[in-house]
C-alpha cells in the first residue's frame, strides 16, 4: 500500500493534466466505454488509454473489459461528491458564523 | 454509480464571541438579525426567508445559486432553551431534490470573555438524490478547486 503522501502526489499528478481533468468531468456523468470517451476529446484512442492508466494508478478511475469493450468509471473511493458536500456545508456555516461575529461587533442597539 | 445512498457525517464548529449569550442568542431568534448573517452576504439572490422561532415553528429560505439552480432549506425548531440552546432539523434541497437531512444543535456557553458557541451538525447526505446534473456540478467544483490547489503548490515550489 502506498503511503498517504505518495497517494496524494499521484492524485495531484493525475489531475494536473487538462485532458485527464476533462476525462474525469466526462466520467462524472456516468460510466462510459473508452472509445466513446475518446471521441469528444479529439485525441487518439491510444492517448486516452494512456491517460486512463495514469488515472487508474492514482485510484481515481476503474476500468474493466467485457468482451471487446473496455468501460471506465469513476472510482468513488478516490474523491466522493458527498465528501465535497460535507466540506462545503462546514465552510458555509463557518462563513455564516464569521458574519455573525461582524454583526455582534456592531454597537448593541438595545 | 453503485454505492451507499446515504453518507453520514457529524461536524462541530466552535467560536468565541465577545458578547453576552443573550446577545448571541438574540442574533438567532430575531428574524431581521438572523437574515443578515444567515442568508445575506453569500452574494446569492435570496428568493425567500421566513422564520417562526418557536418549538415546532418552521423556517424556510431559498437562494438562486450562481449556476441558476435553486437551493432551499426547510427547518423545524426542535428545542429552544433561551440564551442556552437551539436545536433544529433541516433539509437542504437543490431544484426540489433533497440532498441532505440534518439535526443541528447550537449551544451558547457563557465564558469569561463573552460566549462560546458550539455548533454540531449531524447530517445524512443523500448521494442517490443528487441527480447527474448536480453530481456533475459537484465534480466541476472539485476539479476547479484541485486546479487552484495545484497552481498554488506549483507557485510555492517555484517561489
Amino acid at each position: 500500500m502506498l503511503s498517504q503522501s505518495a497517494e496524494i502526489d499521484r492524485v495531484f499528478h493525475a489531475l494536473g493534466d487538462p485532458t485527464r481533468r476533462a476525462i474525469m468531468e466526462k466520467l462524472s456523468e456516468g460510466p462510459i466505454s473508452v472509445s466513446r470517451l475518446a471521441k469528444p476529446l479529439s485525441i487518439t484512442l491510444a492517448a486516452v488509454v494512456q491517460h486512463l492508466q495514469v488515472l487508474e494508478k492514482s485510484g481515481l478511475v476503474h476500468t474493466e473489459k467485457a468482451g471487446r469493450v473496455r468501460t471506465c468509471r469513476m472510482e468513488p473511493k478516490g474523491l466522493s461528491v458527498a465528501e465535497q458536500w460535507i466540506g462545503d456545508r462546514r465552510s458555509l456555516w463557518e462563513r455564516r458564523f464569521d458574519r455573525l461575529g461582524d454583526l455582534l461587533a456592531e454597537p448593541d442597539e438595545n | 454509480m453503485i454505492g451507499p445512498s446515504v453518507t453520514h457525517s457529524t461536524f462541530v464548529i466552535e467560536r468565541n464571541y465577545p458578547a453576552t449569550p443573550q446577545r448571541v442568542f438574540g442574533a438567532f431568534s430575531d428574524p431581521i438579525k438572523k437574515r443578515r448573517w444567515f442568508a445575506e452576504g453569500e452574494g446569492l439572490a435570496i428568493k425567500e426567508f421566513e422564520m417562526d422561532f418557536r418549538v415546532g415553528g418552521l423556517e424556510r429560505s431559498s437562494f438562486r445559486l450562481e449556476n441558476g439552480m435553486i437551493c432551499t432549506n426547510n427547518t423545524i425548531y426542535q428545542d429552544i432553551l433561551p440564551d442556552r440552546r437551539i436545536v433544529f432539523a433541516y433539509t437542504m434541497s437543490i431544484n426540489g431534490n433533497r440532498i441532505s437531512s440534518s439535526q443541528a444543535t447550537t449551544e451558547f456557553l457563557p465564558a469569561t470573555n463573552g460566549t462560546n458557541l458550539i455548533f454540531t451538525e449531524q447530517a445524512a447526505f443523500f448521494e442517490g438524490a443528487d441527480g447527474p446534473q448536480i453530481r456533475k456540478e459537484g465534480w466541476r467544483q472539485i476539479l476547479n478547486q484541485l486546479e487552484k490547489e495545484i497552481v498554488r503548490q506549483v507557485e510555492n515550489a517555484n517561489a
